[in-house]
């Protein structure tokens, strides 16, 4: 359904705009409906860059972004609005999506005066009360209340139920999860694994690698804005093969197995070199599953 | 024991009322112990960190106290402990990254601090670099401004400074949380290496991540609404634990090599009593699924084994 192909982005930084940054290199995938795919890499790897280009925040600066086959990249108000009935994204901080002077609900009333301005006002109170119910939420609950008065895992809910109004394909969720409470986390974790049996698409950002096993099908790891390796969740995890791969596995807390007990010695990476050239190209390990040359 | 804590009591002052943030919190640190302190946003694990250093304006010390090294610290005085402060009980705060004055360069902010404190800057230097080196920072760093640092490094030089005068109790609030997973584990490993070095006597690890402190820490404290609900060894804790609050807690983690399809974590449902104010008995019996009757009146503190505590009428029996 989405498919990146060889999308390049490079930022402007420093005093006007001095020093160029590449912050994505020659990245490219596909997500299909029904399917969670997880873009997991550290801070700085460019995986929230890939979500904001595929939400049309940012345009990427060479290649292309195809939505069922078609550029996405609007020209016009009209084209751009009609891909946001399809796509949607979520992201990380809850408390600052919403103005906390008014009430949490104003993010449904911003829908409806944008996308159904004809519709009835019981009809559309049905409507969100329909959305709610789907993410897990008591509409009485959360309806005319300020977001101070409700729980971070609740706010995001809301803004998937917002995103969910629109007859959406597409939901890109960056971070949704690494504010909340871990009692509240995995609430909002099985919403997308919902989601994703009703149909939905989902391109799931996150740093946490536990995370990702959890949700997704396929994974993505990113390193200096490349990708290093990618594939079935299974197999990525399973059975990494780039040494980048290794060492995050490696890095992740575990609840039954301590650091000290791996005997895994850490293998040297090759530092972060030239982003203008191209990354180490992708091979094919097996069904599903593709790994950068290790340098 | 390093320290030792007795039914602190300690209120947020607003408005609508006391909010008792730590309502009866008792609990003791060996010498050399690093202890987690974990639980959801709003337990109380920050504030019972902050009590032991610095009340803020808005904190009233209302009962209780705390023991370090055989010297009672006076909480509730903010002048006499200033005296305590940074010598004895050191503090990496949670946003440790925004610590440092940015309009300053670090050697200058370092030597301010140490100023404030009596002592000298240029005595202390070889060491302070010592230390550096073994945290991965060049000495150059002292000529940078904080802004020149990357997340870890600024991290990484916190933790130096927070830790120069040795004191004997190192409160480290969510130090780990800023940082990708690499990072974490380098930051962790630091704060074993600093006890290990004699930099600090014992630690507590403040952190919202179980599995993050069931790595370094030797033993873990649950707080849930004000008090604690369980207390023992880090590997009891995860692997046996008695309070129901603390296993669902433990059920509701991901982790590597669990897949959505095979097996549906459970998540708490509900959500923590307001504290302004909190029910009698057990704070957790909303949200248990093995609450009963006795649930309403307060549970005891059932020592399991000499070191293993547990606040749950059903480990009574």
């Amino acid at each position: 359904m989405l498919e990146l192909q060889n999308v390049w982005k490079s930022y402007r930084v420093g005093a006007l705009g001095s020093k160029k940054l590449t912050a994505v290199r020659d990245v490219s995938f596909s997500v299909s409906r029904g399917e969670v795919l997880s873009v997991v890499g550290e801070s700085g790897s460019g995986k929230s860059t890939i979500g904001k280009m595929v939400l049309q925040l940012i345009p990427p600066t060479r290649g292309a972004v195809r939505l069922d086959g078609r550029e996405v990249t609007a020209r016009r108000h009209s084209d751009r609005k009609a891909y946001y009935r399809r796509v949607q994204g979520v992201f990380q901080d809850p408390f600052s999506s919403y103005n906390p002077i008014f009430k949490a609900d104003r993010v449904f009333d911003a829908v409806r005066e944008s996308f159904f301005p004809g519709l009835k006002r019981a009809e559309w109170q049905d409507k969100v009360d329909r959305s709610l119910t789907s993410v897990g939420l008591e509409p009485g609950a959360v309806l005319r209340k300020y977001p101070h008065q409700l729980s971070g895992g609740q706010l995001q809910r809301m803004l998937i139920a917002r995103a969910l109004l629109l007859d959406i394909e597409l939901l890109v969720a960056d971070e949704i999860i690494s504010m909340l409470d871990a009692s509240t986390r995995i609430d909002v974790l099985n919403l997308l694994g919902a989601l994703k049996e009703r149909g939905l698409g989902v391109l799931f950002v996150t740093h946490d690698l536990s995370l990702a096993n959890y949700i997704s099908e396929r994974v993505i790891i990113m390193r200096h804005g490349a990708v290093v390796e990618m594939g079935a969740t299974g197999k990525v995890f399973g059975d990494p093969r780039h040494p980048y791969s290794r060492n995050l596995l490696a890095s992740v807390p575990q609840l039954h197995r301590k650091w000290s007990d791996a005997a895994t010695e850490f293998e040297d990476l090759e530092p972060d070199g030239d982003r203008e050239a191209d990354p180490a190209p992708l091979a094919r390990v097996g069904a599903d599953h593709w790994v950068a040359a290790a340098a | 024991m390093a320290l030792e804590v007795e039914d602190l009591r300690v209120h947020y002052r607003t408005l609508r009322g006391d909010v008792r943030a730590l309502d009866g919190v008792s609990f003791g640190l060996a010498d050399g112990e690093i202890m987690g302190l974990a639980g959801e946003s709003g337990c109380g694990k920050t504030t019972l960190g902050k009590s032991l250093i610095r009340l803020d304006g808005r904190m009233r010390h209302v009962g209780g106290r705390a023991v370090l090294d055989g010297g009672e610290l006076p909480i509730a005085d903010d002048k006499a402990m200033n005296r305590r402060r940074y010598r004895d009980v050191s503090i990496i705060p949670q946003y440790s990254m925004s610590a440092m004055n940015p309009t300053r360069k670090i050697g200058k902010l370092t030597a301010d601090l140490l100023r404030a404190k009596g002592e000298s800057f240029r005595e202390l230097r070889p060491e302070l670099v010592r230390r550096l080196e073994l945290v991965g920072l060049s000495e150059q760093v002292l000529d940078n401004y904080p802004i020149e640092l990357s997340g870890g490094m600024k991290q990484r030089m916190v933790m130096v400074l927070s830790t120069l005068l040795d004191p004997s109790l190192l409160i480290a609030d969510e130090v780990t949380s800023a940082l990708d997973v690499s990072n974490q584990k380098a930051v962790a490993e630091t704060l074993v290496r600093f006890r290990e070095l004699g930099f600090v006597k014992s630690m507590v690890v403040v952190t919202h991540d179980l599995s993050l402190v069931y790595q370094i820490a030797d033993s873990i404290m649950i707080m849930y609404a004000g008090r604690i609900v369980e207390k023992g060894p880090a590997d009891t804790i995860i692997n046996a634990p008695r309070h129901p609050y603390t296993r669902a807690l433990i059920e509701a983690l991901p982790e590597v090599g669990l897949e959505y399809g095979d097996r549906r974590l459970k998540s708490i449902p509900g959500k923590p009593p307001q504290l302004l104010n909190p029910p009698t008995g057990c704070r957790f019996r909303d949200r248990c699924e093995l609450a009963h009757d006795r649930c309403i009146e307060d549970p005891p503190a059932v020592d399991l084994a000499p070191d293993h505590t547990a606040s749950c009428w059903k480990v009574v029996d």
